[in-house]
């Protein structure tokens, strides 16, 4: 199954950066839609960073380079192990390594937005990453691998078995995906009062690659949403793609009718919903299996 | 594609009355959007091409508006926004006014008005996304020229 | 055999020469230097003979005047106890020491102790015990004879006494080494209260009020846990006729475990005592009073150590029962409460503390699951926090000596003041708590027993305590990385005894991730298989790891590469955005009145919610509460 693997690394590499771009600018133009607005065109982020990649880049300092880039490819190989059907835990590991790639890069500007931006960042890690975990073990747990492969070539969809986890990760994904009410360390919405957070010091090139490693992430985080409904039956995949829009839709949503709240209310809320539907899951699986 | 697609814009009031910082976010609202050309105000001038500026410019700020503008990447484009930030405006007089902002950097575009109308904010925008793509040929030229010399 | 008595005996030599050599110089060093050197070499040897020679061995097998000179020792040790309780007015601790000596005496004075066939032997864990202890604790003496230099220029109120300090450090080696040869529930006991004392002496050394104070509480409750240790002694010897932990293991296969719960619950109890488990974590976070060797020493590679090394022991009789569920519990829970409790913590030792307490709850909670797995994930914890542990301290005592400070807000931009000082502390956390380093992957084998024990509690316990360890590691990165212009260099004051010691550690940190599927088939899953009797293949599978070995490369390939490409595009500088009133420093900014003021950076604590004065208590309450209840079910069910 090797030539599997490849095409799904392939695949992923070349296809991701395009499906989160244009992702984005469908946010985007939902967002202005909701807010009865026309909006820019859906194919906005890529002018973007096409802008952010011919402009000149300004550093506060040379460190900068070697930790963005740290993260940028950190990111991608989170996504390759993924999709190569590798393993989940992993692949979670790895993306925190990413994360801490991308936090020491806002710590070493030595700037005031910047560090705020970043130690926020780090709660959004805290308060997101036991629902990661959990939601891993839970696949585990039913399918007694880690292995991603193994975890969608089952008869019945993992949703059926992991409803309350597959609830709380949608709901730590409001933060993975910097979407309001939890988007405090950086938001994709303009101005706010710490500036651009955690990449308020990053400019050209180096906010580009955060950008496109941006769109690598979400392309990989629905796919873990895909992946609670992947079975062996072939249309799955598209049951399981549908999905994953849809709760993106979802998240879109929620981000324009919610404020921004405070980080104990974070903190609180995502470990709570862990705790209840991870939790309780967890308790029943652990029960009946 | 082109840079003028996705002109990003770091607004900073000097000392203006507020009429025309009103205007510009009037700009964003429903009826005038300028999300449509890919505007998106930063507030960062790590992030921005364009540099909004109300009001006159007076000893205060100065400097600040010095240094915002030395820390934005190029190509960038800056914008006086009213009548006050091309000239000084009705305060031209007052002891406190150095005057336009073209006292301290350099202006690209002038967009008059007292207070402006978000049509001219975004007309002013356009030709500043325009220009943008113009400086980034200069700068593409200037640097072929030094790789030949180097 | 002469591997064993040298690796046992020679540390006690060398302590007895270092005491006598009352002058600091080249000399004592250099002796110190061989000794270290000595005992590394003899711990490789051992490692080597056991690898070709196979996997156990047992030795001295009558040992009548042995007995009698380690009942000698007992008894010496204490008089020790008397000698300082009565000094300092502690007469708790005399009547600690009484009650636990006494008895023993008895026992084996009256002739009714139990005679067992064994006292020393040699397999899998005690080499890898002795690779802790004898290669992480030889270079935290060689980094002493640096740091007690500046130590003593630095702090000139307390009294140079480093003769007796050094030959402290080799006592406790000597006495580690003892306590994993030994076979025989005695002589481990015996060694097990030197180190309690000898911990004692080294955390009150400057023998300042508040070093007093802490040594003593060391010293309460270590005994209170070397009381554990007799009672299970004379349970085992007078009821069961069990004179060994293999006997209980016989027994406890044989007749099923609820006939030996009593001993082992004791056991277990001394053992989380030991290991700094709540309620007992006090010991460990007064130990900080202490020259930044002997918390080194402490947290990474002996005393805490030696309690897990015991659970360890004992993991195949806490399957499925009460006291496995107390250690889990109580393992599982500190691991969680002392990761929340790290977060508030400004102290760079004191956050050390913190974290190694909360990382031997997880190996506690690892070696009380009692299942293949969860050992294996225990027993390369053990040697992944000892190698991580021990640079973090040194490096930390490093630092402390640089700049006088070792408060994590003190270390803003180390990277630009002690770059090679930030570079290893950098290593240590990542060893700590990213992936592909050591923690990290026994980390990943801890969950996966978890779940495969179907332990929801631990499996909640360690996802949210990860959390939290991210939490306070990342933020200590943060604070070593920001690259502050204009500030100066510090001259690099550090002495090379402790370079040596911090970059072959270092080195070790690194390497460990690439050698551990090496030292998992040679060492830890021949040591499984015999103590389970059950084969598994690799925890973390080939595949896995060529993906982490993979990461690692990128790791040290990404800045080579980063630095070429910057080098080819040169990016414009500028200062850090300040609402454009930076002065031109990153560091100060105009205010209203166009006057400089400072700008500064202060990491997150969380103290209103997470602090010590908050949730300190409750948690020692919440664990002698179920610590209490669970002794009595345990002991009261099996009675």
């Amino acid at each position: 199954m090797a030539w599997q693997r490849a095409l799904g690394v392939l695949l992923f590499l070349v296809c991701a950066p395009f499906a989160g771009g244009l992702l984005g600018g469908l946010d985007r133009k939902l967002s202005a839609r909701l807010q009865g607005r026309q909006g820019p065109p859906v194919l906005q982020p890529f002018y973007d960073v096409y802008k952010l990649f011919h402009k000149q880049t300004i550093v506060v300092n040379r460190l900068q380079d070697f930790l963005v880039g740290g993260y940028f490819i950190f990111s991608i190989f989170t996504g390759c192990l993924f999709f190569s059907g590798g393993d989940l835990l992993l692949a979670f590991f790895a993306l925190t390594l990413a994360e801490i790639f991308l936090f020491m890069a806002a710590c070493s500007a030595n700037s005031p937005y910047s560090s705020m931006g970043a130690q926020r960042e780090l709660v959004q890690i805290m308060s997101y990453e036991p629902m990661l975990l959990l939601a891993a073990i839970g696949l585990y747990m039913i399918t007694g691998s880690f292995f991603i492969d193994q975890v969608a070539d089952r008869g019945i969809s993992a949703i059926a078995f992991l409803p309350g986890m597959f609830f709380g990760l949608v709901f730590v994904f409001i933060i993975k995906f910097r979407k309001s009410p939890f988007d405090i360390s950086a938001s994709h919405h303009a101005h706010q009062e710490i500036v651009k957070g955690l990449t308020t010091e990053l400019s050209g090139s180096e906010l580009g690659l955060v950008e496109v490693a941006g769109w690598y992430e979400d392309v990989l985080l629905l796919g873990l949403l895909a992946l609670f409904i992947l079975n062996r039956n072939p249309w799955s995949i598209l049951a399981g793609v549908a999905t994953g829009l849809a709760c993106y839709f979802l998240l879109v949503l929620v981000d324009n009718l919610f404020p921004r709240v405070r980080w104990e209310k974070m903190l609180n809320w995502a470990w709570a919903v862990t705790l209840i539907f991870g939790g309780t899951n967890l308790l029943v699986l652990a029960l009946v299996l | 594609m082109k840079l003028s697609k996705s002109p990003w814009v770091l607004h900073y009031d000097g000392s203006s009355c507020n009429g025309c910082d009103l205007e510009i976010l009037d700009s964003t609202t429903p009826v005038y959007d300028v999300e449509r050309f890919g505007v998106v105000n930063t507030g960062n001038p790590k992030h921005a091409d364009i540099f909004l500026i109300t009001g006159g410019i007076n000893a205060q700020n100065a400097p600040v508006v010095k240094q915002l503008y030395s820390q934005m990447p190029d190509p960038k484009v800056v914008v006086a926004v009213g009548i006050c930030a091309c000239d000084g405006g009705v305060f031209k007089d007052c002891y406190n006014i150095l005057g336009g902002v073209n006292k301290v950097i350099p202006v690209d575009i002038y967009v008059p008005g007292c207070a402006v109308k978000p049509e001219a904010v975004i007309d002013g925008l356009r030709k500043a996304a325009e220009l943008l793509d113009q400086k980034q040929k200069q700068m593409k030229k200037k640097r072929a020229a030094a790789r030949k010399e180097g | 055999m002469t591997i064993v008595a040298f690796l046992i005996l020679f540390p006690f030599f060398a302590a007895v020469v270092l005491s006598q050599m009352k002058k600091p110089g080249k000399a004592r060093d250099i002796f110190l230097y061989c000794c270290s050197a000595l005992i590394i070499a003899a711990v490789i040897a051992l490692t080597a003979d056991t690898l070709t020679a196979g996997i156990s061995r047992s030795y001295l097998i009558e040992t009548r005047i042995w007995d009698r000179i380690i009942l000698a020792g007992e008894f010496a040790l204490m008089v020790l106890v008397f000698y300082y309780g009565f000094k300092f007015r502690k007469y708790y601790v005399v009547l600690l020491s009484a009650a636990q000596t006494v008895p023993i005496g008895w026992m084996e004075l009256s002739g009714r102790s139990v005679e067992g066939e064994v006292h020393i032997t040699v397999d899998n864990l005690t080499v890898i015990m002795c690779l802790v202890v004898g290669v992480v604790g030889s270079l935290i003496c060689i980094y002493a004879v640096g740091y007690l230099k500046d130590y003593h220029r630095h702090h000139t109120e307390y009294r140079d006494r480093s003769p007796f300090f050094l030959s402290m450090l080799f006592v406790f080696l000597g006495a580690m080494f003892g306590l994993v040869f030994s076979a025989s529930l005695t002589w481990m006991y015996f060694f097990w209260e030197i180190t309690s004392i000898c911990s004692f002496l080294l955390i009150g050394y400057n023998q300042s009020k508040i070093a007093v104070r802490n040594s003593f509480r060391a010293l309460w409750m270590n005994l209170l846990g070397g009381l554990g240790f007799a009672l299970a002694i004379l349970y085992s010897s007078l009821v069961l006729h069990a004179a060994d932990i293999q006997d209980l293991v016989f027994l406890g296969t044989a007749a099923g475990s609820r006939a030996v719960l009593t001993p082992v619950a004791l056991l277990a109890f001394a053992a989380l005592t030991k290991s700094a488990q709540m309620p007992f974590c006090g010991w460990l976070l007064g130990a900080m009073v202490a020259p930044t060797p002997t918390s080194a020493l402490l947290h990474s590679a002996t005393m805490v150590k030696a309690g897990v090394y015991l659970l360890i022991r004992l993991s195949p009789l806490l399957r499925a029962n009460v006291a496995g569920v107390m250690v889990t519990t109580i393992g599982g829970f500190t691991f969680f409460a002392a990761s929340l409790l790290a977060i508030s913590q400004s102290d760079g030792k004191k956050v050390l503390a913190y974290s190694t307490v909360s990382n031997l709850g997880l190996i506690t909670a690892c070696a009380g699951v009692g299942m293949y797995e969860a050992v294996w994930a225990a027993i390369l914890l053990l040697m992944f926090h000892a190698v991580s542990k021990s640079l973090m301290f040194l490096s930390v005592g490093a630092v402390e000596n640089s700049t006088g400070s070792r408060n994590i807000e003190d270390m803003h931009g180390l990277i630009v003041r002690l770059p090679k000082l930030a570079f290893v502390m950098t290593v240590g956390i990542f060893g700590m708590f990213l992936a592909p380093f050591g923690m990290l992957i026994a980390k990943w084998a801890a969950l996966k027993a978890f779940v495969d024990s179907r332990s929801v509690l631990l499996i909640l316990f360690l996802i949210f305590g990860s959390a939290a360890t991210l939490f306070y590691w990342g933020k200590w990165l943060g604070k070593l990385v920001p690259v502050i212009r204009q500030s100066e260099r510090l001259p690099d004051t550090v002495h090379k005894d402790e370079w040596t010691a911090m970059w072959i550690l270092t080195a070790l940190v690194v390497l460990i991730c690439v050698l551990f599927p090496l030292i998992s088939t040679r060492l830890v899953q021949p040591e499984l298989i015999q103590m389970f009797h059950i084969r598994l293949s690799a925890i973390i599978g080939t595949e896995d790891v060529r993906v982490m070995i993979m990461m690692l490369c990128m790791i040290i390939v990404l800045p080579a590469v980063m630095w070429v490409l910057t080098s080819i595009n040169r990016k414009k500088v500028v200062p850090s955005y300040m609402a454009g009133v930076n002065e031109g420093d990153d560091r100060h900014f105009s205010d209203s009145l166009g006057q400089p003021r400072q700008m500064y950076l202060a990491n997150w604590y969380m103290e209103d919610r997470l602090g010590e004065n908050k949730i300190l208590k409750p948690s020692l309450g919440i664990s002698t509460a179920g610590l209490v209840i669970l002794m009595i079910v345990a002991i009261g069910g099996a009675l």
